[in-house]
């Protein structure tokens, strides 16, 4: 009961949020104080957005854009996820290779992803690869942090208890170390999802040759300020998906684990 | 077997010069299966004479041995019993218990015959599939000491193993272990300050001093326990009602009152 009335009150205050964040915008746009190529107003994205659901821009519809970087995406987020998450986990559990590892990884950790746009389409092209690359630079260090922290703050009794036992290390850090961070994790996964869908979208605006990026792109070249400001849209509602998808993955191991609360 | 033998051994914690002194010259043998309870004051380092033997802390000097052998790390033939559990809360009662199995070098079918006896012994068989987290505190005490029991370990540590329980559940734990030990004799070093827990438990009970931690004296419970006939009472409140028991109690009591009163001179 409680929870169905702080669920209800979080959707009504959400969508007042939303709703005034329109409203505003659309007076803005229709006062006539601002040029309409400045500003399109919310009806007019709107259109402009149903519109390239049916109709090819720029080679594509916009679900064949979000689909091309998507796909990118998950390739350079799942490379990320896959070596970042044992990366941190062991950096977390041998001192050595986290007093090798660390320097490194927090200087470069602060080189923008975008930064890295020159190098990727040289080393792996403008294709798939060079966007998976830049993509990977933006969701690997979330990853890497998190899974480093959570096995830094698990119960030391717990690390006690499997010594006790005689587990070895490959099984501390699977069975132990992995399980107690997963909420680190998983928050990591989040922050490393909308790292990696932003420097895509940047990536794509100057590399690749289909994408919501590079929709935008042909958009903005062609004065269509409707269709970038689309885009722009689209990108927020898949980044969303994709934050309530991480979610929802989150509940569902806390619940096999029987941790819901 | 599992001899344990403290010779000559300090702890200081942090640099020798400032440091903290936890124990001073600690020298102590306990026999194969014997039952000792260390008792102190808090803070006089009795939890850090259970960390060395386990493998947990290096002695600063010293050296502490089982069956000869110095201590290096902690082991399966040394298993703890932490007075927080510790038990992992991501797998089931059955997983927690198969867990230090799965180190040692035994076939699947002998895992699951051990499990199923450790938890019949326990009355734990129909919590197998359970979460820690849905167990009350003395059912996941049960769990940690079917974990390390099952390991049929020459050395058993339990560091306050009861404290975290209520009064009630306490006794049952305490009735249930002296049966266990009963019927699965091992060395144990068992740490606590209550010294009825101490007296019933035991064969021999040191008493420590304040810190810096030193064994004050230790006192022969089996022999006294074996002459007045404790064990032909069944419950704990029956023994704990003998003169011989009330005697050997409040000779405890006054011998750590006396610990306390220098703590605070």
């Amino acid at each position: 009961m409680q929870k169905q009335i702080s669920f209800t009150r979080s959707v009504v205050l959400g969508l007042l949020g939303l709703g005034s964040f329109i409203g505003l915008w659309h007076g803005l746009a229709v006062s006539g104080m601002i040029s309409n190529v400045f500003l399109p107003s919310p009806v007019e994205v709107y259109d402009r957005f149903t519109t390239l659901l049916d109709r090819r821009f720029a080679g594509a519809t916009l679900q064949g854009h979000l689909f091309a970087s998507f796909q990118r995406f998950a390739y350079g987020f799942l490379l990320a996820a896959l070596i970042g998450i044992p990366l941190g986990l062991l950096m977390g559990w041998y001192q050595l290779l986290d007093e090798i590892v660390s320097p490194l990884f927090d200087a470069l950790r602060f080189v923008a992803p975008i930064a890295w746009v020159p190098f990727a389409a040289l080393w792996f092209g403008t294709g798939i690869g060079g966007p998976i690359m830049i993509i990977f630079a933006g969701a690997f260090p979330p990853c890497v942090i998190n899974a480093y922290r959570g096995a830094k703050f698990v119960d030391p009794r717990l690390i006690e208890a499997a010594n006790m036992l005689g587990t070895p290390s490959h099984r501390v850090i699977r069975e132990v170390l992995l399980p107690s961070s997963v909420p680190s994790i998983i928050s990591g996964l989040r922050v490393s999802a909308g790292l990696g869908w932003q420097s895509l979208v940047g990536a794509e605006l100057i590399v690749a040759s289909a994408g919501v990026g590079y929709m935008m792109v042909q958009g903005q070249a062609n004065i269509s300020t409707t269709t970038v400001m689309a885009g722009m849209v689209a990108i927020g509602l898949v980044g969303l998906a994709l934050d309530s998808a991480l979610r929802l993955v989150e509940r569902i191991i806390q619940r096999r684990r029987g941790l819901e609360n | 077997m599992g001899v344990i033998q403290f010779k000559g051994v300090n702890k200081i914690f942090g640099p020798r010069e400032t440091g903290f002194q936890a124990l001073q010259d600690i020298n102590m043998e306990i026999r194969d299966k014997e039952f000792v309870a260390i008792v102190g004051p808090s803070g006089c380092g009795k939890t850090t004479c259970l960390r060395m033997v386990a493998g947990f802390e290096p002695a600063t000097d010293g050296v502490v041995t089982v069956d000869g052998t110095p201590i290096k790390r902690p082991g399966p033939d040394r298993a703890v019993v932490f007075q927080q559990f510790a038990l992992f809360p991501w797998k089931s009662v059955y997983d927690n218990i198969d867990m230090g199995l799965r180190n040692l070098n035994v076939s699947r079918s002998e895992r699951e015959s051990r499990i199923a006896d450790i938890l019949n012994l326990m009355n734990l068989t129909q919590y197998a599939k359970h979460f820690p987290h849905q167990l009350s505190g003395g059912m996941q005490q049960r769990v940690a000491i079917a974990r390390a029991y099952v390991l049929d370990p020459d050395v058993l540590l339990m560091d306050e193993p009861f404290g975290a329980l209520d009064a009630q559940t306490r006794v049952v734990m305490q009735e249930e272990l002296v049966r266990l030990a009963r019927k699965n004799p091992r060395t144990v070093l068992f740490i606590t300050h209550a010294v009825e827990e101490a007296v019933y438990l035991a064969d021999r009970v040191a008493i420590m001093t304040r810190a810096p931690g030193r064994i004050k004296e230790v006192l022969d419970i089996a022999s006294i326990r074996n002459a007045e006939d404790w064990d032909s009472h069944e419950k704990i409140e029956d023994v704990m009602d003998l003169e011989s028991f009330v005697h050997l109690r409040t000779h405890i009591w006054r011998s750590l009152r006396e610990e306390k009163a220098a703590q605070h001179a």
